[in-house]
């Protein structure tokens, strides 16, 4: 019998959530805050599936409901997206250490 | 593009994204780890595009909103103050709720273009991971506007309890479960719709009874669902990067929760079940007969300038007042003193897992001049003076003292071990904990009863 590929992503699953819980667990806490708004950008990578629901369809069936809510996923990820990396990079800029201080 | 390919590319992005982690674990490394997340980002929305190969009017929409959204994004990042941060990440979380309850309707409405089955005959697998997604993400939804609305203030911070709440949480919890389950029996829309409907109201109900205090753990909770959520989805599409950043994201929500609650010495359970914060009528009683010592920013000036060595402590009056920057030039003026200066940050000072640090630093405080709780709490023993800003219960020494007290056991900053202990602070009131501080009535503490940014600037004036 052929493994089913759900297996297959259920593995990799089960091991990023160990990955995340050691490459957390090595943030430090000083930079915590930043550590929320990075990981608030990066499952927005849910925006690949907004794209393919926004472009299902032909021309005709463009507004259909399903594409409609598929933009308005696209437009609200990528708030996110632009907003969530690009704070955590502002952030990321005011931590700076003695000797590049003066 | 080939499926095979693009799957290669979606694990290149997931891999990415636990490098942009991973470059968290020291200042240094952060700017490039953000930096790899934003290409592990591009790396995924272009193989999405090119696997999808359809360039044509639907694609000018998907970029007319992907602008719109990026451009608002954008001037939100560049415009919104380091004292709003814990709002801004609430509001976040909501986006990316609500965006998983969006992508999981399409997919439910029209699953052939994710090749999930047709309408009425989706695969039963699909089925249950979209609705888990769905529900997730509309809790976190929810749950993450009542945490916005909190915190900015727009809504009382005190936590909102009725009788019998729990017990219709738990209910409406089964019948998420229930609608579901007949769901995936029958397929029919309006079990998912009803589905959809409780879980928004379930989010709402989450999050009332829980106070202002407790909402460090609030939001990194709310983190770690809008990862499960998005790995819901990511199950769904079958999207390896989508199930990676889930589980990254969920994880992180769920480490930065669990240090939140052992900070506050709190069990999960008890953050969830909420109603924390209401004050504590036995110490109101006999705040006014006890006798405190008041100064003003020229004794403050003084002290300090005399002191061999001065902690700062500060909390989430300094945010409020957004002193950070006058605290920064009080050290200054410490320094050119002679005295050592230095932070202590509590883990659940401020509203969000290190919030304190982001405002430091926005102020120009050097990183290697702020330490951890466990990093320098032996350090108060030896110390002339704590300077407390705007903090009041992770100083509180009731935390060791009195079992009765509703912060026993709280890992608290020893800031009664220095020799002198100068609190910043509008009145004697309680904090957010709703208990009274011993520490405002000992002998070697001098209060500074004013406004905490024009205090530290009353100070800097003296120190000069």
């Amino acid at each position: 019998m052929e493994i089913d590929p759900f297996i297959f992503r259920l593995s990799i699953f089960v091991l990023s959530i160990f990955v995340g819980y050691y490459v957390v667990w090595s943030v430090t806490p000083s930079l915590h805050t930043p550590l929320m708004s990075v990981t608030n950008a990066i499952s927005s990578v849910i925006i690949v599936g907004a794209i393919i629901a926004g472009l299902s369809g032909d021309i005709k069936s463009i507004f259909d409901t399903s594409n409609i809510f598929g933009f308005l996923a696209i437009f609200l990820a990528a708030i996110n997206i632009f907003g969530g990396f690009l704070v955590t990079q502002r952030m990321l800029q005011m931590y700076k250490n003695k000797k590049k201080n003066k | 593009m080939s499926e095979n390919l693009s799957a290669i590319f979606y694990l290149v992005s997931g891999v990415l994204f636990i490098l942009a982690l991973r470059g968290l674990s020291s200042p240094g490394t952060s700017r490039r780890g953000n930096l790899f997340g934003i290409l592990g980002m591009i790396i995924a929305i272009t193989v999405t595009f090119l696997s999808i190969g359809n360039f044509s009017v639907g694609f000018i929409y998907v970029f007319i909103f992907l602008l719109a959204g990026g451009s608002i994004g954008a001037l939100i990042a560049y415009k919104i103050p380091m004292t709003a941060m814990p709002e801004l990440v609430a509001g976040f979380h909501s986006l990316v709720g609500l965006a998983a309850v969006f992508v999981a309707i399409s997919a439910f409405l029209n699953p052939q273009s994710f090749n999930l089955g047709s309408p009425g005959d989706i695969k039963l697998a699909s089925l249950i991971e979209m609705s888990i997604g769905a529900a997730i993400g509309a809790i976190t939804f929810s749950g993450s506007i009542i945490a916005f609305l909190k915190l900015r203030g727009i809504m009382s911070g005190s936590p909102i309890t009725f009788k019998g709440q729990h017990f219709i949480n738990l209910l409406l919890g089964l019948s998420i479960i229930v609608l579901i389950f007949y769901l995936c029996k029958n397929q029919s829309d309006s079990f998912f719709w009803s589905m959809i409907a409780i879980s928004f109201l379930v989010g709402l109900l989450l999050i009332i009874p829980i106070g202002g205090a407790d909402m460090p753990v609030v939001i990194s909770m709310l983190n770690s669902y809008s990862g499960w959520a998005a790995a819901g989805i990511g199950f769904t599409l079958e999207n390896t990067a989508l199930i990676i950043t889930g589980a990254l994201v969920g994880s992180s929500g769920a480490i930065l929760s669990y240090i939140m609650c052992k900070g506050m010495n709190r069990s999960f359970i008890s953050v969830i079940l909420g109603g924390f914060g209401v004050t504590d009528q036995n110490s109101k009683k006999d705040k006014n007969i006890k006798p405190v010592k008041s100064g003003n920013a020229e004794d403050a000036a003084f002290l300090m300038k005399n002191a061999s060595s001065v902690i700062i402590v500060p909390g989430y009056g300094m945010a409020v007042a957004q002193a950070q920057h006058a605290v920064r030039e009080m050290a200054d003026g410490l320094k050119k003193n002679g005295v050592k200066v230095s932070y202590a940050v509590h883990p659940v000072a401020g509203r969000m897992p290190g919030h304190m640090n982001v405002l430091l630093a926005e102020a120009n405080v050097p990183y290697d001049e702020v330490f951890e709780q466990e990093n320098i709490n032996n350090d108060f023993a030896s110390t002339d003076v704590a300077f407390v800003i705007g903090a009041n219960d992770v100083t509180n020494p009731v935390a060791k003292t009195d079992p009765q007290s509703p912060i026993y056991g709280m890992p608290i900053l020893d800031v009664e071990k220095s020799k002198s202990v100068l609190f910043v602070k509008r009145s004697l009131s309680p904090g957010y904990a709703g208990v009274d501080n011993e520490l405002f009535y000992r002998d070697n503490t001098l209060m500074l009863f004013a406004d905490a940014k024009k205090m530290t600037e009353e100070i800097v004036k003296n120190l000069n």
